[in-house]
């Protein structure tokens, strides 16, 4: 077990010294935040079951904040971060506290509705650019300004930002509260009736996780310097976030990561082999995973996984008792 | 004078409206599930009767009886092929099934049609009449009316006849109804049958006066969802309804906010709902 830890933290310290060439630098690069904004969306889609399709709302939010404070104030766009977060945890207050009262479908329902809501008046919205959308520092002033040439210092300030995220998750889900958001996920009304404090800690999940997903927002604009109204509140960001998570294992810790290991290359391979028309196959694709996998293993690759593990002991505890006897 | 031209279009907006949200409101009244495809379905509705007219011409009949027969069949597969395996599975399944579906058609009609927008060619329904000084366009009064005549006759299949009583037996309770010699499997694809024959009629109605294009299904969709809830989950009546309902407050908007921010304050509205009143105009619970 600790051994697969280290392991894993090597492969994703070393990667970039094995993957060469600014292409494949980048998309490892997107790799980890497409982790980074799976995991967030899995604290409460996944473990929680509280199934948002509309996390492109707080996405969009962490990405338009800092570009907003450096196109008007001319700050560091690190400063519009926290600012972002704040933002976004308001919103998921008005957004959870209405819908968390009712069960599954409405919150779905609800969150794309906001999520288009936003992203409507945002393309209205002269102050944030309108449909144009934002432009990031194209020479950094100061290294602050986290402007790079190159992926790699995204890469690891993506990496940090991935490790805490998952540790985080890690320590809720041995806690108290991550028995409560299983608990709420299995039968909510079971865990009400056992006294979780079922609405409360929903919205404290939302919270957390729209913070991670504001983050992850910011840090793509960050790397990309540019940000338009598709690009930051579309719905097809939160489409991949679900399905990140979902393809790996929603309410795991590693699968968001197997998620993005598998569709970031996956995209880019769709994108490159078919061209521009290839964002509509991308699409197809994404819907016929998404379809299969909610058909057959609505548990994602990790839970096949396990299963398998699970035999595999079986087999062997098995093997060790006919030796005994 | 203008308002109440506004106001005209709104009710013929909303008939139909009513007619594609009635369809939705039925598979949720019967299996408490969201069909989050079923704007894709109006979509492929409105292309349905737009290939019916490019290759085999005949008129709206024609092409609203294609459309409504194609997404019948549409349906009663969709359900036997994936519903059936998800109704009883976990929650995530539920949702992502009909997302991924509707991703999938979505992009599906992007890749087939391309990015464009195409309109249907003149029928012997286009043109407007002037009524007592309000103009009214011959295609928006015809899919108005006919998706408050359908709507009504929803209603009534499932209140008059023994066919709805088969259907709303398993909404009640599954088990009973088999016991009663009912199989649920059945009138269970018969209601996705029938919600994805009422979008497709819907479809073709839209298309008349709509550009047909891949991405209309989107608003569609959240709009059936503002009038689902809004009439209370599950209740037809309710549906149409608030169908009208949306459809007059969305002109309205547009007329007053313009046309960018009419759906701002639908989706606001439905956000408000969930506020104020979750169970809807006519909903109990």
């Amino acid at each position: 077990m600790k051994r697969g830890w280290l392991l894993l933290a090597v492969i994703l310290l070393g990667a970039p010294l094995v993957v060469q060439g600014p292409f494949y630098q980048r998309m490892i690069t997107l790799v980890l935040l497409s982790a980074i904004s799976a995991s967030a969306w899995n604290l409460v889609g996944g473990y929680a079951l509280q199934i948002s399709i509309g996390h492109a709302v707080f996405f969009g939010i962490g990405a338009y904040t800092p570009l907003v404070f450096y196109q008007h104030w001319g700050y560091v766009p690190l400063a519009g971060i926290p600012v972002g977060l704040l933002i976004s945890c308001a919103v998921a207050v008005v957004i959870g506290t209405p819908t968390f009262r009712l069960q599954g479908h409405y919150f779905a329902m609800a969150t794309i509705a906001v999520a288009e809501l936003v992203r409507i008046v945002v393309t209205n919205w002269k102050f944030v650019g309108g449909a144009v959308g934002q432009m990031g520092p194209a020479v950094p002033r100061t290294v602050w300004d986290l402007t790079f040439r190159s992926s790699l210092p995204y890469y690891y300030i993506y990496l940090g930002v991935l490790a805490v995220l998952l540790g985080l998750t890690y320590w809720i889900s041995r806690g108290r509260m991550g028995y409560y958001l299983r608990a709420i996920g299995a039968d909510e009304r079971a865990a009400r009736s056992l006294g979780v404090p079922v609405r409360r800690y929903k919205l404290y999940a939302f919270m957390l996780s729209a913070a991670f997903t504001s983050l992850a927002g910011s840090l793509y604009a960050l790397m990309v310097g540019f940000i338009d109204p598709t690009s930051a509140f579309g719905i097809l960001i939160s489409v991949e976030m679900v399905i990140t998570a979902a393809l790996g294992g929603a309410g795991t810790l590693l699968g968001p990561l197997l998620g993005a290991v598998i569709l970031v290359p996956l995209q880019n391979m769709t994108n490159s082999l078919f061209g521009g028309g290839g964002t509509g196959l991308t699409y197809i694709l994404y819907g016929g995973i998404i379809l299969v996998l909610a058909r057959f293993e609505p548990g994602g690759l990790l839970e096949i996984w396990q299963r398998w593990q699970t035999r595999r002991a079986n087999r062997a505890e098995a093997a060790e008792v006919a030796r005994a006897a | 004078m203008i308002v109440i031209q506004v106001i005209v279009e709104g009710l013929l907006l909303g008939g139909v409206y009513a007619l594609f949200s009635s369809g939705l409101t039925l598979i949720w009244g019967m299996m408490n599930f969201v069909n989050f495809a079923h704007g894709e379905f109006v979509m492929l509705g409105m292309f349905a009767a737009f290939l019916t007219m490019t290759w085999v011409a005949g008129g709206p009949v024609l092409f609203t009886i294609v459309a409504a027969a194609s997404l019948f069949v549409l349906g009663v597969v969709v359900y036997f092929a994936l519903i059936r395996y998800v109704l009883d599975g976990p929650i995530i399944g539920q949702i992502l099934s009909t997302f991924g579906l509707a991703l999938f058609l979505r992009y599906a009609a992007f890749f087939v049609f391309s990015a464009n927008f195409v309109t249907l060619p003149d029928t012997y329904l286009s043109g407007t009449e002037n009524v007592l000084g309000i103009y009214v366009s011959i295609p928006k009064l015809v899919g108005g009316v006919v998706g408050v005549l359908l709507t009504i006759g929803l209603h009534l299949l499932l209140t008059r006849t023994a066919v709805g009583s088969r259907i709303l037996a398993v909404a009640e309770n599954r088990d009973a109804a088999m016991l009663m010699g009912i199989r649920p499997d059945r009138m269970q694809a018969l209601a996705w049958g029938l919600s994805a024959a009422l979008t497709g009629v819907a479809g073709a109605m839209i298309a008349m006066y709509y550009p047909i294009s891949y991405g209309v299904g989107e608003s569609l969709a959240l709009i059936a969802f503002v009038v689902v809830s809004l009439g209370g989950f599950g209740s037809v009546p309710g549906a149409l309804l608030a169908g009208i309902l949306i459809g007059v407050i969305e002109s309205l908007s547009a007329y007053y906010f313009g046309p960018a921010f009419k759906d701002v304050v639908v989706y606001a509205l439905f956000v408000a709902i969930l506020w104020v009143r979750p169970q809807g105009l006519l909903g109990t619970a």
